[in-house]
């Protein structure tokens, strides 16, 4: 059992006992609460991460054409469209009859996925990540942010936003639109680069390289400067999990399911994606939305599991890019000096997402030397399935991790039965033991202060949940506390900004 | 790096909002009347919401005009009536760098910090909505303000 899982539910009677909400989680899309009882001598009894997860796109999406769902489940997620784009257009390509796609279509769906990748990556690194780590976790609130970073490493800030950048013009020439793109569609894209286009996303690559390799020198140098910090910071022992390619190498496009056990041991390879719902099972509880996936044949306590960088560079047998395969063998050397064959700090995630970002600038790099990127053979012809009700599973490895899109469609060509399984639900017994274990180790008995509730909100950005939806009509989201006595009584709110 | 070195146009609309969220929509919806005008020196630009990077949208640019819906105006009463509000802005490091999504002063302040440069001249246009649930359309007071706001943009974009 993890130390912290008693953590999960107050084992002493909640009289007596006060309740601290850190209620919404700022620099975290969509909305998410953690809630903590303390005794008097602020002593932790029970942490909650609840995400009020969005369930209604489902159902949104049911009863559509099932052509129009890739461009419609963009509107799903303002950071990530293109996994939503891509893991839809590979399920329905499954309905259309298409099982491979022309080398066209491969290439263009690829080279937009890791451009999704890169940017996404850099964004979350550079704007959300850096400011905590570069100044520390328990810095003045108004220099924790892009501006501080801005200030302070004005060379790092700006080469964050210049990835970001590079990353969404890739976007923008794939996807044929900067947003809401329209290019991947049932059974293969609607366009290709053209020469023009092609050149000039090569004339950027190299550039873009060299910025990720010094991304992940300065990740790396964080680590190996404070690890009595990274090493033990929100850190707890699980399964991992991710695709593969059929030579175990990381493919975040496509591939077959794959995990570890928390030691780096196989627990199964090469599981078909279409059978995902008889792998995993989502576990519900009463005080959350969110669901909690396990491995069926594991049950709850024990088959949890992470996604995202950190499980899946370690769970694949190598990365297939000179540059990040070398990275990602120094992360491990840095594991085995400790005497861990799997690393599983919660901050390596950072760390392991630099690498990703670098993996996805080589492969942009290769892709774009791959005279397929002009091909004009841009739709397979798929022969359509007699069943009566045509089903199609696509998984992708979106930034945050597994992404899994089921769709029925009947007869008729519209959508019967829509299932989504995004990387934030996939993490959401992880994310849980992070905070309890950052906050058994860093709160506990200590007067809480505004620096030491951001410990909790580096712990859950480490993981970078993504809650499906802009927000932004909300307006900002600032960082409330309220502290409750046992009744539900306000004793004291504070707000910042 | 390289990416489309081509002359921006003078004038940038930045419209921000989800299509699929109600009178988000409004954003994107004004971006894509304005374009359809097909106005010499007027570009638009449109997103989810507003990033750091799209400081680097700025460049060139001689005004700028961003234009989002809002839930709750601060503005005058006569703006209340009309549906919707312009203000000028200036760069400012606020609240809004803490969240996944900035507000346009934030984007200015970011063009600042990274050029060390004013930003070109820039207002926002705030049109008020009233409903934001997914898959909702456009409300019809919200259609209403956002016509009016369209007048009002017709004349200034051609000042």
């Amino acid at each position: 059992m993890n130390p912290t899982t008693h953590l999960e539910t107050a084992q002493m009677p909640r009289e007596g006992l006060r309740r601290v909400a850190i209620d919404p989680v700022s620099r975290v899309e969509g909305h998410g609460k953690v809630t903590l009882l303390l005794d008097e001598q602020h002593r932790v009894h029970q942490v909650r991460l609840h995400i009020v997860e969005f369930r209604g796109f489902e159902r949104f999406i049911q009863g559509r054409p099932y052509w129009e769902v890739p461009v419609m489940v963009q509107r799903l997620c303002g950071i990530c469209p293109v996994s939503h784009h891509l893991a839809a257009s590979k399920a329905l390509d499954a309905v259309v009859g298409v099982r491979q796609l022309t080398p066209t279509a491969e290439a263009m769906r690829r080279l937009m996925h890791y451009g999704q990748i890169l940017q996404s990556h850099a964004l979350h690194f550079f704007h959300l990540a850096s400011p905590d780590l570069l100044f520390g976790f328990e810095s003045e609130v108004e220099r924790r942010n892009i501006v501080g970073v801005v200030q302070a490493h004005p060379e790092v800030a700006k080469q964050g936003i210049l990835l970001r950048k590079y990353g969404q013009e890739i976007i923008r020439l794939t996807s044929g639109k900067r947003v809401h793109g329209t290019a991947s569609v049932p059974g293969g894209v609607n366009r290709s680069l053209t020469g023009a286009e092609r050149l000039e996303l090569q004339q950027g690559i190299a550039q873009v390289i060299a910025w990720s390799q010094q991304a992940v020198a300065l990740v790396q140098q964080l680590h190996e400067q404070n690890p009595a910090l990274y090493d033990v910071f929100g850190t707890f022992r699980s399964p991992l999990m991710g695709l593969v390619a059929p030579d175990g190498c990381l493919d975040l496009y496509d591939g077959a399911l794959r995990a570890t056990d928390a030691d780096g041991q196989c627990l199964f390879d090469q599981f078909d994606v279409n059978g995902y719902d008889r792998l995993l099972t989502e576990e519900v509880k009463p005080w959350t939305y969110m669901k909690f996936p396990y491995f069926t044949a594991m049950g709850p306590e024990r088959g949890w599991y992470k996604v995202g960088p950190l499980a899946r560079i370690q769970n694949a047998d190598r990365l297939p890019t000179p540059l990040a395969e070398q990275a990602r063998q120094q992360m491990l050397a840095y594991a085995r000096a400790r005497g861990h064959t799997v690393l599983h700090a919660t901050l390596a995630y950072h760390w392991a997402r630099m690498i990703e970002m670098l993996h996805a600038a080589e492969t942009i790099e290769r892709l774009l030397q791959d005279d397929a990127i002009e091909g004009t053979d841009l739709m397979a012809q798929g022969e359509r399935p007699l069943a009566e009700v045509r089903a199609g599973v696509g998984v992708i490895e979106a930034p945050r991790g597994t992404l899994i899109h089921h769709y029925q469609v009947g007869d008729d060509d519209l959508v019967t039965l829509a299932n989504l399984i995004v990387s934030t639900t996939h993490n959401n017994q992880a994310m849980n033991t992070a905070v309890r274990e950052v906050a058994r180790r860093y709160l506990d008995g200590r007067e809480l202060t505004e620096g030491l509730l951001n410990h909790i909100e580096v712990a859950i950005r480490a993981y970078d949940p993504c809650l499906s939806c802009a927000t932004h009509a909300l307006g900002q989201m600032p960082l409330e506390v309220v502290l409750l006595d046992a009744d539900g009584a306000e004793l004291d709110r504070k707000v910042r900004h | 790096m390289t990416v489309a070195e081509v002359q921006p146009a003078p004038t940038l609309v930045f419209a921000w909002g989800n299509p699929s969220r109600g009178d988000d929509a409004m954003g994107p919806l004004f971006a894509e009347a304005v374009q359809a005008w097909q106005l010499p020196g007027v570009e638009c630009l449109t997103d989810f919401q507003l990033q750091v990077e799209h400081a680097l949208d700025l460049e060139g640019r001689e005004r700028v005009l961003f234009v989002d819906a809002t839930m709750a105006p601060q503005s005058p009463a006569e703006d209340a009536t009309r549906g919707y509000g312009v203000t000028p802005l200036q760069p400012r490091r606020d609240s809004s760098f803490t969240t996944h999504a900035l507000s346009p002063q934030a984007v200015l302040q970011a063009w600042v910090d990274l050029h060390g440069q004013p930003p070109p001249p820039a207002w926002l246009l705030s049109i008020h909505g009233v409903a934001w649930e997914l898959g909702d359309e456009v409300s019809p007071a919200a259609r209403l303000f956002l016509n009016n706001a369209l007048r009002w943009a017709h004349d200034w974009l051609r000042g």
